[in-house]
């Protein structure tokens, strides 16, 4: 049976790791191939690279980090930030990539899922969606978070699927960095009407809200500061997923 | 000096191969990537990885001549390691690319999994396998893949993992193994595999 999924994920700036408060107010918290290795050795069953450089030259160092970071992990390895299109996709799988991360650029371009995921394959295109909520729904946010749409994040979410996308990345936009849990209303929504795996992002403080995403019918927990801070590990994580009745991958 | 057979792993062009390239460094040798035909023919031991659609996949290998020489490789039993697509591109056919026939070497058809399943299936199942097998074995392996097959092709020795059925995991024979996962992905548990298959063709590569 397939296991829940644990997932340090690394917000990349000019080839370091920064985490901050709703992607904003960005503080340095290390080396991304020192942070992969030591996750890797602790039982993470992935890892998300998002590169939120927004210079030109943090972007350049976005290649070589990937292939220094794939180097040392024998573990899977999604990227995103700022892919664009296809050449951008390929460059990302030959640097190491093993699958890429589409976010604002879908939303402008909705053909670019169904584009990138016949060319490499659903399993290597990745919709991520920042979702805030406004009412009673949540709606898409690109750039970074900066810039509200009016798209419906679980509508946004069905559509990407039916475009070929072959997995999705749901963050909370309004959690993330608050240490507050999971969206859990919207992992359900978006769970239970879609058909390929989703994972959790945004707002987790504790493997407790780690163990309340799984059981909202998310198939994988994301989750940066609490790792990068040292406050818990992976393994520590799985641990208490395991004592809780979740299926993780010794 | 490399201690091991000349591992040659296909370039497909669709193909991210880094990541098998990084694995097969890290077990101790210097593969090489080609897309001759003579190469994959000849070679010591050939990885075929893969990634993307089974008819996008065969119509590179089928443009670079390199079919035949993949289904003379497994026919004279010659060390090869497929992954994934590379797997299922070994085989007679997929409903991911209908009308497009594989490299044929091994008898199995691909489907796409159905029932209550997340499809891609993505992410570590466990795997188990048959008591003859020396290069696959059980434990948890990464996988990412929406077509499998549930029938064991004939003359190999299986191991099997269960998302909504249970389907293929791998097969192997001699010095060839084909897996549905990546074990360049799969942590210890993929190296450990991948060294067993080098040690195997090693032993094959000598013995001749």
């Amino acid at each position: 049976m397939l296991k829940r999924r644990v997932i340090p994920c690394l917000d990349i700036d000019g080839g370091r790791i920064v985490k901050g408060l709703r992607f904003a107010s960005l503080r340095d918290a290390g080396d991304p191939v020192e942070r992969a290795t030591l996750y890797a050795a602790q039982g993470a069953d992935e890892i998300v690279l998002l590169d939120v450089s927004a210079t030109l030259e943090g972007r350049g160092a976005q290649l070589a980090t990937i292939t220094a970071v794939r180097e040392r992990i024998a573990i899977p390895l999604t990227v995103g930030g700022g892919v664009h299109d296809e050449a951008g996709a390929r460059a990302l799988l030959e640097a190491g990539a093993d699958k890429v991360a589409l976010n604002s650029a879908a939303v402008a371009d909705p053909g670019l899922i169904t584009r990138i995921s016949r060319r490499f394959g659903a399993q290597a295109c990745v919709i991520a969606i920042d979702a805030a909520r406004v009412g009673e729904g949540w709606r898409v946010r690109v750039r970074s978070g900066s810039t509200a749409t009016s798209r419906d994040a679980v509508e946004w979410a069905r559509e990407a699927e039916s475009l070929e996308a072959g997995e999705i990345l749901l963050t909370a936009w309004d959690r993330d960095g608050t240490r507050s849990g999971y969206e859990l209303e919207l992992l359900r929504r978006v769970a239970s009407r879609t058909r390929i795996p989703v994972i959790a992002s945004g707002g987790a403080a504790t493997a407790r809200h780690m163990v309340d995403a799984l059981r909202a019918g998310a198939d994988a927990v994301l989750a940066a500061s609490i790792f990068h801070d040292g406050e818990t590990s992976v393994a520590d994580v799985k641990r208490i997923l395991l004592e809780n009745g979740m299926e993780v991958r010794a | 000096m490399n201690s091991g057979p000349e591992i040659v792993v296909v370039r497909t062009g669709v193909a991210n191969t880094a990541a098998v390239l990084a694995a097969l460094r890290r077990a101790g040798t210097r593969p090489v990537l080609s897309d001759r035909a003579s190469d994959v023919r000849d070679a010591g031991a050939v990885v075929l990885p893969g990634v993307g659609s089974f008819g996008s996949g065969m119509r590179a290998l089928a443009d670079l001549g390199l079919d035949a020489a993949l289904r003379d490789r497994v026919r004279s039993s010659r060390p090869t390691l497929a992954i994934c697509l590379g797997m299922q591109l070994l085989g007679l056919e997929s409903a991911e690319s209908p009308g497009v026939e594989g490299v044929g070497a091994i008898d199995a058809r691909f489907e796409r999994f159905d029932g209550d399943v997340r499809v891609p299936q993505i992410g570590w199942n466990d795997v188990e396998v048959e008591p003859a097998a020396r290069i696959l074995a059980g434990g948890d392996a990464y996988f990412a893949n929406s077509f499998r097959t549930l029938d064991a092709p004939q003359g190999w020795t299986c191991g099997w993992a269960t998302h909504g059925v249970a389907f293929v995991a791998g097969f192997e024979r001699g010095a060839i193994v084909a897996c549905q996962f990546h074990p360049e992905l799969s942590g210890a548990y993929g190296a450990q595999l991948i060294e067993r298959w080098i040690d195997a063709a090693r032993r094959e590569v000598f013995a001749c």
